[in-house]
């Protein structure tokens, strides 16, 4: 559809356009009536798609000169469109995965995906932030008589990265959506039981929602409220404090008042660690960068399974690769990043979890952590 | 005697961001912004009382065309010692990179003379949109930020643009555009995000040129 603005110079040419309004039934926008429409006075009329070379082509022949002041109506509503937070868009199956969603919503999700699957799907409490919100994991597990190995999937450590709480609502949807269809995925739930904690650091996420876009750590406070929040993924009990992090609060990389110091770390390090003998996978997600990372960051000391670990994740980036092109880079994180202590995924393998993994998602840095909506779905899709 | 790096250490993709963001700023407009695409060569020398020299072959893409890719070799010197010298770099491009005169020209012709100044905050915003009338406000920014990054860049820093937090145009009686931006930049090492203004001067002939630029307080973006 596109908008015309015409200004009448002679009494014939407000004839025809009135004519021309009321035969082809334009939408008037300025004036409102079409014996309103006066020889130089603005005149703004909406012509549907479908009419606008009809319409053209009439004005060309009466010799009436007209702008197109908008070429393309259906492109300005869109961008122009507030984003619509209304309480009634939390059922699953009417669920956008292709935005970003607000906490709020995502713990609305996560209640109607249990209720919606509940052959499948149970949620559990893991513990509670510093200001007090509940962290909930789904775990994703089909009945059975043989105990099964687990693997572990949690995102949104860090605040900013808000691609990768739309990539664990992604998955959890892709499995639950094609279980049944799918022979891979249903193998896998023979097997395996998957526990999916879609957002680790809820106080932060919601800050980055609320006040600072590019906030990352959590959001416990230091030197009297002067100060706020420590990295998590420095505040394992893996090398603590050792290398790659900062010790004053005002640093992004602060890595806590001790190992642990932090109650979301402790609720996901006392559940892991009870676990730890059933966990075959620690996977943890976050962004940019495009990389698959194996331990350590603390040292470039290969741990014991190294070539298998190189092995499988350089499997899965060539996976990757094949969906969309987009090219994944795979090693330690001490040799291909930059040395930091104190992360999950260290921590992971260092207590016995043969296959820990971080995903840095999409992009290279060309939106960095303000990734488009509209790569969301690709980067799912790639990543799955 | 230079060595060979494998082409995922981190040394070399801090280099070759280096090298992407200089080449950036003296190439781009606000109708082309490059990225770097992919690194497909990188070598590594220690030079005796100079610094590090990197040799790079790298592949560049068109932020606003990804099948439009260019290669180029570059070369990277961080000086030893001095940390307030910007790294020396040089570069090669092979081939031609589109010719964006026509794009250029629009938006200069739209921008020069407005009945009100440009003003814009949050580019992207927070779901990364960039309105389309914006898209060459950013690249502009993207391009300027190339600059920045090259002045200050160390073998430990990785530089892009984040966001830019605000721009404002500034009139001028001749014939360049004016454009006071406050970006934030992120460091993928530190993972600190570095508000930084700087004033950028562009016209179609004369290319991009960041007059004056300054560090900001960590809580200056406001």
């Amino acid at each position: 559809d596109q908008v015309f603005h015409i200004v009448p110079k002679t009494f014939q040419q407000v004839q025809h356009l009135q004519h021309l309004c009321s035969t082809l039934l334009l939408d008037l926008w300025k004036p409102q009536l079409p014996e309103d429409i006066r020889t130089g006075e603005d005149l703004h009329i909406r012509v549907s798609a479908p009419l606008v070379q009809e319409v053209k082509d009439s004005l060309d022949h009466h010799m009436i000169s007209y702008k197109v002041v908008i070429p393309d109506v259906q492109k300005l509503v869109d961008q122009s469109m507030p984003k619509e937070r209304s309480s009634d868009r939390q059922v699953p199956e009417g669920y956008i995965y292709t935005q970003y969603h607000p906490m709020g919503e995502i713990y609305q999700w996560m209640t109607q995906i249990q209720r919606n699957n509940s052959e499948l799907v149970t949620q559990h409490y893991l513990g509670k932030t510093i200001e007090n919100r509940e962290m909930y994991y789904l775990q994703i597990s089909q009945p059975s008589d043989k105990t099964k190995k687990i693997i572990w999937m949690d995102c949104g450590i860090h605040a900013r990265e808000w691609i990768s709480p739309a990539f664990c609502q992604w998955f959890v949807k892709e499995i639950l959506q094609n279980y049944k269809s799918d022979p891979k995925i249903s193998r896998l739930l023979q097997n395996l039981d998957l526990y999916v904690l879609p957002v680790l650091n809820i106080d932060g996420y919601i800050y980055s929602w609320e006040k600072d876009r590019l906030w990352r750590k959590n959001r416990s406070p230091h030197m009297n409220g002067t100060c706020y929040g420590t990295d998590l993924n420095r505040n394992f009990n893996s090398s603590w404090g050792s290398i790659g992090v900062s010790y004053n609060c005002s640093s992004e990389t602060f890595c806590g008042s001790g190992p642990e110091s932090e109650p979301e770390t402790r609720a996901v390090a006392h559940f892991i660690e009870r676990k730890k003998s059933d966990i075959l996978c620690y996977l943890t997600i976050h962004s940019y960068g495009q990389y698959i990372l194996t331990p350590y960051g603390s040292t470039t000391k290969p741990p014991s399974n190294s070539e298998e670990l190189m092995h499988i994740a350089e499997k899965a980036a060539a996976a990757l690769m094949g969906k969309y092109g987009t090219s994944y880079k795979v090693g330690s994180t001490s040799l291909i990043l930059y040395s930091n202590s104190g992360s999950s995924r260290d921590w992971a393998h260092m207590i016995g979890i043969p296959f820990s993994y971080t995903f840095e998602l999409r992009d290279n840095g060309t939106h960095g952590f303000l990734l488009p909506v509209e790569q969301i779905q690709p980067t799912c899709e790639e990543t799955m | 005697a230079a060595m060979e790096l494998p082409l995922s250490h981190s040394l070399a993709s801090r280099a070759a961001a280096l090298a992407t963001g200089y080449l950036c700023y003296r190439r781009g407009s606000p109708g082309r912004g490059l990225a770097l695409r992919s690194l497909r060569r990188a070598r590594r020398q220690d030079i005796n009382d100079v610094g590090h020299k990197y040799y790079l072959e790298l592949e560049l893409e068109d932020v606003l065309d990804k099948d439009s890719t260019v290669n180029c070799t570059a070369e990277v010197l961080y000086h030893l010692g001095n940390k307030n010298i910007a790294p020396d770099v040089q570069f090669t491009l092979e081939g031609e990179l589109k010719n964006t005169d026509e794009a250029d020209n629009i938006f200069y012709n739209r921008i020069k003379s407005p009945e009100k100044e440009l003003v814009a905050e949050n580019i992207p915003d927070s779901h990364g949109n960039v309105p389309p009338e914006m898209e060459p406000i950013r690249l502009l920014a993207w391009v300027a930020s190339g600059y920045v990054i090259w002045q200050n860049s160390t073998e430990n820093t990785k530089f892009q643009l984040a966001q830019i937090k605000h721009v404002k145009q500034v009139k001028r009686s001749d014939e360049y555009l004016e454009f006071d931006y406050m970006i934030l930049l992120h460091d993928m090492v530190s993972q600190e995000i570095i508000p930084w203004k700087m004033t950028v001067l562009w016209h179609p002939q004369h290319g991009v040129q960041v007059t004056q630029d300054s560090r900001q307080p960590k809580h200056a973006s406001g």
